[in-house]
């Protein structure tokens, strides 16, 4: 009886640690999540509430300060994230913030998920943002913009970590447009010539068309499941999960998710934004088109992968996808004379074999692929504006020139198809003019005609008075005209 | 009927009265500008005074019902409850008095001669009447006395009023028609003929600016002072005629067909907003498109789609506000704005710029601003009453966001403009932006309390429409969970 009493007791005792440490471990989780998360966003909001508020913005080794401070701050949390979860051998870790909006029927959970996906992502992040700022923090030294940079890049942190870290559809999503809104703002960074203004809204546009597509997935999972918590449609720990979606469900569902990818990872038909891209500061093409935000759409189908292999049509649809885009973006890339257009070309064919990998179900070998690439392209993007200087110590160096990499198969071809071969790929498979010519241009065009009708019929109604109503200015500048 | 502590509404009516009268004998528009201010402040402290009032009666978790003032002189003196305050009308009334605050203090020196503040208070007076309002004639008539001061307007600025007028005669004229066939038919809580729906849904539409009539709002925006416009376009005083007038009479079958309109509506103009070379009539076009998607939300008559349209409803109103106001400052530093062209504005007005990116996005539901959660469940709420043509929602919101970054890289980048005296942004317009701008990230990252708010909302407007509505069972478990 005694003995059974001090089982009991001793059980009891067992059970109190368990739980204590338990609560501990839960606690210590929730504390580096939040630094995670957190640590990105006070970055953001000290730099954009003081832009905001301050008609001078804040001095350079202030901005680089704190930008330093949120990304090791993260980092390092990322990291002992990492740690604590494999000393404690656990690979999926939810941390919910609580629910965001709750009514009847309806409700928004605020909640990251920690596993094998993101938190590698995430740290990749850190690592490349951190190395980009540092760069950055010289490169731009004294540049009008150096504010803008900064603030746009803690933003993009901010909107890269939700998206890594989203553990519901609706915190995939706001990360998703705030990673597409600092992407197309830096694409215009040289704002003073209209060239990058109307390059970053043709990015604005596609990523328009992929984040429409994401809202309707996201609107999609609502209602076949009621919510968009990854727990309730994908089951198990990644890799090796599931879903409860029906085949045809997954099949609308993962098509709006491919779309959503293509757009952020300039997939055919969509890659005419990539090159565009380019007219942005160097370091944000490494980190945006190099390395993060074009492999955004990649880590969206490994996040869904699950729906994806419910439905072997879209299986081969990726992969189909995935292959097209890596030899148009390979043909293309032979042609480019400036050497990040041929980077991001480069960045695009591996992207579309990425692409490929996850079609056919290797989960793991797509997520090294990205992060090697990641790192590798970053390197060779903030190495390029000295690529010149690099060529010429090199040559120094082995006494002679670098010996000319040329098509061997493509001089050996008739002058009429290398002529056709040539002007093929240098308009970058006339992909852009399609849309124009056959979507955007007629689109504009009715929208133009439905206008004139209003003014027609407004002026019929005024009774044909001439209009009194100062208008603005419709002479081009001499800058367009040119 | 519950009594708030204080008579509020009466009060805030009154202040804005006796300021437009007070306002209008002062000859120097400069002191007129001062004092319109003191008015316009005394209203907000009151309609603020009447929304926390309200709330108190009225905690979260009991069924929403509605309360007038303490004392109800006028009740009193009418015989019946005229002005009432709930759920939907509380925090309407302090978005109205807070707008009307923002665009008296934005009014630059340079515009202060042409912008009347006397008429101005007396419109705010009229609108904050029309929210306070539930018996249908006494709305008809507020809505008709709040046509007045725009053709006034217009009149003295020497503009053509013919689009103006013939738009406002034909919705009153419906109105009239309308409501006259309601009474005719018989008492509340049935469903009317259609005889007296579609005149009333015509007349809403004309108010809205939905497609085909909505013309007289981009004669407006062309015309009158953007400060007037902005008025008479933001606080979407259709929606709410639509929630008085119409949803208690219609069934749902017949707001679900025009529901389509609507969802067509919010498409086109989003289209045309993209193609505008002038930055009033983009402006114009975007609220166009989206008083249309709250409308179709409000068509769509389920709990979700109510509550998200009400959510985007003060969002829009918010948002929108900060952009007209944004743009209306830059215009008060460049005359008209043309899109045609690159303005270079940027080195100027970095601010101004920050700031026109955050309304713009906001409005267009940008993640993390207070539209987001609203249009998420309106598109929600859409896609389950609109199989299929629900999705336009998110057509005309990716538009939207397109029209909406288009006019920034047209205004804010290209060669930097040259100017010799100093086009950065003032105190005042810094203090009105800063403020909405403050509440559209607040509300974006704090939105249980709007949304709920807006859901007990929703649900009194499906109660009051049950008998009508197939949704009935619906509404009751929504109490019950509401009670719970």
């Amino acid at each position: 009886m005694f003995d059974a009493f001090h089982l009991l007791g001793l059980l009891a005792t067992d059970a109190v640690q368990l739980t204590a440490e338990f609560e501990d471990v839960s606690m210590a989780f929730k504390v580096l999540g939040l630094l995670v998360v957190g640590a990105p966003v006070a970055m953001f909001a000290t730099l954009g509430i003081a832009s905001l508020l301050r008609d001078r913005p804040l001095s350079e080794r202030l901005i680089a300060r704190c930008v330093q401070t949120g990304i090791i701050t993260g980092l390092i949390a990322s990291i002992v994230m990492l740690g604590l979860m494999l000393f404690w051998n656990d690979t999926q870790v939810p941390i919910e913030f609580g629910s965001w909006v709750h009514v009847k029927d309806y409700h928004f959970v605020f909640k990251f998920e920690f596993d094998k996906l993101s938190v590698p992502f995430v740290i990749l992040t850190f690592i490349l943002c951190g190395t980009i700022g540092a760069f950055a923090n010289r490169y731009l030294h004294r540049e009008r913009g150096f504010n803008r940079f900064f603030v746009l890049l803690s933003l993009f942190v901010v909107g890269m970590v939700t998206t890594s870290l989203a553990g519901t559809v609706e915190t995939l999503f706001t990360g998703w447009e705030l990673v597409g809104l600092s992407s197309a703002l830096l694409v215009a960074f040289f704002h003073e010539r209209p060239a990058p203004a109307s390059n970053g809204l043709h990015v604005w546009i596609v990523y328009r068309v992929s984040d429409a597509a994401l809202l309707l997935a996201s609107i999609a999972l609502h209602h076949m499941k009621g919510e968009g918590d990854f727990d309730k449609l994908l089951t198990g720990e990644w890799p090796m999960v599931g879903t409860p979606l029906e085949p045809n469900q997954a099949f609308f569902v993962g098509l709006l998710l491919l779309v959503a990818a293509m757009g952020k990872s300039a997939m055919v038909p969509f890659s005419g934004w990539l090159p565009r891209a380019m007219e942005g500061p160097t370091p944000s093409s490494a980190i945006f088109y190099g390395a993060l935000s074009v492999h955004l759409g990649a880590f969206l189908l490994l996040r869904f992968s699950p729906i994806i292999e419910r439905s072997p049509a879209l299986q081969v649809l990726i992969v189909v996808v995935g292959l097209v885009t890596a030899l148009f973006a390979t043909f293309a890339g032979t042609v480019q004379t400036d050497i990040k257009s041929a980077l991001s070309f480069a960045s695009l064919s591996q992207v579309g074999l990425i692409f490929a990998e996850i079609g056919i179900g290797f989960r793991y070998i797509a997520l090294v692929h990205i992060m090697g690439h990641g790192c590798l392209r970053t390197l060779q993007f903030l190495r390029a504006p000295t690529l010149l200087y690099d060529y010429r110590t090199m040559e120094d160096a082995i006494g002679e020139r670098l010996p000319k990499f040329s098509g061997a198969w493509l001089s050996r071809a008739e002058e009429p198809v290398r002529t056709w071969y040539y002007r093929l790929a240098m308009e970058r498979g006339y992909l852009d003019s399609i849309l124009k010519n056959y979507i955007v241009y007629p689109f504009l065009g009715v929208l133009q005609k439905c206008d004139a009708l209003e003014h027609r019929w407004t002026k019929m109604l005024a009774g044909n008075e001439p209009s009194k109503a100062p208008t603005s200015e419709a002479s081009p500048t001499l800058e367009e005209l040119l | 009927m519950s009594e708030l502590h204080f008579p509020w509404l009466e009060t805030s009516v009154l202040i804005a009265l006796v300021g437009a009268i007070w306002v209008g004998r002062l000859r120097d528009q400069f002191v007129a500008s001062r004092h319109s201010l003191f008015f316009n402040t005394l209203v907000l402290i009151t309609t603020v005074g009447a929304w926390i009032d309200y709330e108190f009666i009225n905690p979260p978790g009991r069924p929403p019902s509605e309360a007038q003032d303490f004392w109800n002189p006028l009740t009193k003196l009418m015989g019946r409850p005229i002005f009432v305050i709930d759920p939907l009308s509380a925090p309407l009334l302090s978005l109205v008095a807070l707008l009307y605050l923002l665009v008296a203090l934005t009014t630059l020196r340079t515009k202060i001669r042409r912008f009347s503040f006397a008429w101005t208070l007396a419109s705010e007076a009229i609108v904050l009447a029309t929210f306070c309002c539930e018996a249908p004639w006494l709305i008809i008539g507020l809505l008709a006395a709040g046509t007045v001061q725009p053709y006034l307007e217009l009149r003295a600025r020497g503009q053509n009023t013919g689009v103006y007028v013939k738009h406002m005669a034909l919705f009153i004229a419906m109105l009239v028609i309308g409501q006259s066939f309601v009474d005719y038919e018989g008492s509340e809580g049935q469903v009317h003929s259609l005889w007296a729906i579609i005149p009333l849904l015509i007349a809403v539409f004309i108010r809205t600016g939905i497609a085909p009539f909505h013309c007289w709002m981009s004669d407006l925006f062309d015309r009158a002072t953007f400060g007037t416009a902005l008025l008479v376009a933001m606080p979407l005083v259709g929606a709410y005629a639509t929630i008085r007038l119409v949803l208690p009479i219609a069934p749902d079958w017949v707001l679900r067909t025009i529901g389509w309109l609507s969802l067509i509506s919010a498409v086109y103009a989003a289209g045309i907003a993209l193609v505008q070379t002038d930055a009033r009539r983009f402006f114009c076009y975007l609220y166009l498109s989206y008083s249309a998607i709250v409308l179709a939300g409000l068509e769509a008559v389920t709990p979700i789609s109510l509550t998200g349209a009400l959510c985007v409803w003060i969002a829009v109103s918010i948002s929108l506000g900060g952009f007209g106001l944004t743009l209306r400052a830059l215009e008060a530093r460049r005359g008209r704005l043309s899109l045609q062209n690159f303005q270079g504005l940027y080195d100027h007005t970095p601010a101004l710029a920050v700031l026109f990116m955050i309304t713009g996005l906001a409005s267009v539901g940008f993640p993390g601003t207070f539209g987001f959660v609203g249009t998420e469940m309106l598109v929600d709420g859409a896609v389950e009453a609109f199989p299929y043509v629900g999705v336009a929602i998110v057509v005309a919101s990716a538009l939207n966001g397109i029209a909406v970054v288009h006019a920034y890289f047209r205004l804010f980048t290209g060669t930097r403009h040259s100017s010799l005296v100093s086009l950065g942004i003032g105190n005042r317009e810094r203090f009105a932006v800063v403020s909405l701008t403050a509440l559209i990230l607040i509300g974006g990252l704090i939105p249980q309390y709007n949304v709920s708010s807006r859901h007990r909302a929703a649900v009194r407007i499906l109660r009051q429409r049950s008998a009508l509505s197939s949704s009935k069972p619906v509404v009751e478990e929504e109490e019950t969970h509401g009670h719970h």
